[in-house]
């Protein structure tokens, strides 16, 4: 009963406007790659689910948009209650069934091919992850590059799931094929489109 | 927010309903993931016909908020029907601002043109595009279309430019000249004028494309290699002009043919309406042109 009442709470307070803001804020940190975008509007979602993870589900799931939880947010309830009644996306629990992954411990991710890549025809039907990092700064430093970005770009979130530098090769592999990651915290939000290069520096 | 909600209560903010807009933003953000592919979505009707730029407008309808500035421009002109109606739309649907200065806007909708001043970070083009397929006169089949991007299979649209070679001396195609996105998929740059195929290369603006009867949206984010097709021995070249403006004596810009009368008269003036009322505002003058004025004796 008690995580019901919860789940109906912590909308956007505005939900077309807000979500218009969150969306740009997202379209922005996957046109540009590596940049922090702060400053858009949140939700107040269950934890550990947290706000700026909660605005990118309010901006963008719907029943049309599967959802896959890491272990930590399956353990509260709350979280898929929230989800369920503010997008009324389904949850699933094969992660290669999933538009949309919601990860609160991202140093715990499964491989990132276990996530649905999309076909060589259609490369879009892929997963976006949403990695919920401690911070944006303070981990080992990547540099970017690729569209989005005139030169190059220096980033060191964390935590990041394992090897993932190698990972992220073996995603840039696929091209076409691949996910894309969205990193956000309390900072802010950045975008990781499949064509970003990721250089982990050394030390 | 509430004279938002006042004045618009009979649509919702920016006329499509909200599930609508979050597939296409899903769409966009695809889009911009992989450059220069179309990602197929689900288009609505919208209150105007298809090939009024319905692509464009739903594109717009999606990522425009209360505190962006509009401009809509139909061939560089600001002031022509297509422009002055979707301009009208989105004052009535979405009460934004809007102007015909590139440099204060925030969203630009164009038909078939980008404009001459460049573009600068932080805008995004949205283009109203007819055909997406750069290989749709080539091979009409989408499954094998489809096929030929997944498998990078090009070949069939350079025989299509080595014919123009053969046939004509040149390549021969002037607009929607095929260009390559980051050495990957093909992509039709909506019918623009080959002009302004250099300004998408490394553009500092987003570009997003939407094509309603179509029903597919593409990108290229910013500072994104785009290759105009071409071969060694017959490189790509944009048209050239061998006079200025006549209005506003503007070199290097794309100019449009006016015919004055019956006996051949006729003068060339920009077609990027903006940039050449700013530089007759600016005191710059053509042949037949004197600054303010816009009229020809």
């Amino acid at each position: 009963m008690d995580f019901e009442a919860l789940a109906m709470e912590g909308g956007f307070a505005r939900p077309v406007l807000e979500a218009q803001s969150a969306f740009r804020a997202l379209m922005d940190a996957l046109a540009r790659p590596g940049t922090s975008m702060a400053g858009f509007p949140v939700p107040g979602p269950p934890a550990p689910l947290s706000p700026e993870a909660g605005a990118v589900a309010l901006a963008l799931c719907d029943p049309d948009t599967p959802i896959w939880l890491d272990a930590a947010m399956r353990e509260e309830n709350a979280v898929a209650a929230w989800l369920g009644f503010h997008t009324g996306a389904p949850i699933v629990a094969h992660a290669a069934e999933a538009h949309f992954a919601f990860v609160a411990d991202p140093g715990d991710l499964i491989g990132l091919e276990n996530f649905a890549q999309g076909s060589q025809d259609y490369p879009d039907r892929s997963a976006t992850l949403v990695l919920q990092v401690a911070s944006l700064e303070g981990g080992p430093a990547l540099r970017l590059a690729g569209p989005g970005i005139e030169t190059e770009r220096a980033i060191a979130p964390r935590p990041l799931p394992r090897h993932f530098a190698r990972q992220w090769e073996q995603n840039n592999a696929r091209f076409p094929r691949g996910i894309d990651v969205l990193l956000v915290c309390r900072e802010g939000l950045i975008g990781l489109p499949r064509t970003v290069r990721i250089h982990q520096q050394e030390g | 927010m509430n004279a938002h909600a006042e004045n618009i209560a009979q649509y919702n903010f920016a006329y499509l309903d909200e599930q609508t807009k979050r597939m296409i933003r899903r769409a966009i953000l695809k889009a911009i993931a992989i450059p220069g592919y179309q990602v197929p979505f689900a288009s609505r009707e919208m209150p105007m016909p298809y090939g009024w730029g319905t692509g464009g407008v739903q594109v717009t309808a999606s990522i425009i908020g209360p505190d962006d500035v509009l401009k809509v421009i139909d061939q560089g002109s600001d002031d022509t029907t297509n422009a002055v109606s979707i301009r009208a739309f989105f004052q009535k649907v979405a009460e934004v601002a809007v102007t015909t200065e590139t440099g204060k806007a925030s969203i630009i909708q164009t038909r078939h043109r980008i404009p001459e001043e460049p573009l600068k970070a932080g805008q995004v083009l949205v283009y109203q595009v007819p055909i997406p397929e750069p290989l749709r006169f080539l091979e009409p089949r989408e499954t094998e279309t489809r096929k030929m991007h997944a498998l990078e299979e090009y070949g069939l649209m350079h025989v299509k430019l080595y014919e123009d070679i053969a046939q004509h001396g040149h390549i021969a195609t002037t607009y929607a000249y095929p260009v390559k996105v980051e050495g990957r998929y093909v992509m039709d740059p909506s019918p623009t004028p080959k002009f302004d195929n250099p300004k998408m290369h490394m553009s500092a603006a987003l570009q997003l494309f939407g094509a309603g009867r179509e029903k597919r949206i593409y990108a290229i984010p910013p500072y994104t290699r785009v290759e105009s097709l071409d071969f060694e021995d017959h490189p790509f070249e944009v048209q050239t002009f061998d006079q200025p403006c006549a209005l506003c004596g503007g070199a290097g810009v794309y100019l449009d043919e006016v015919v004055l009368d019956d006996a051949g008269g006729r003068m060339f003036v920009c077609s990027d309406t903006d940039y050449c009322e700013k530089r007759q505002a600016e005191g710059h003058a053509g042949p037949t042109g004197s600054p303010g004025e816009g009229e020809v004796q």
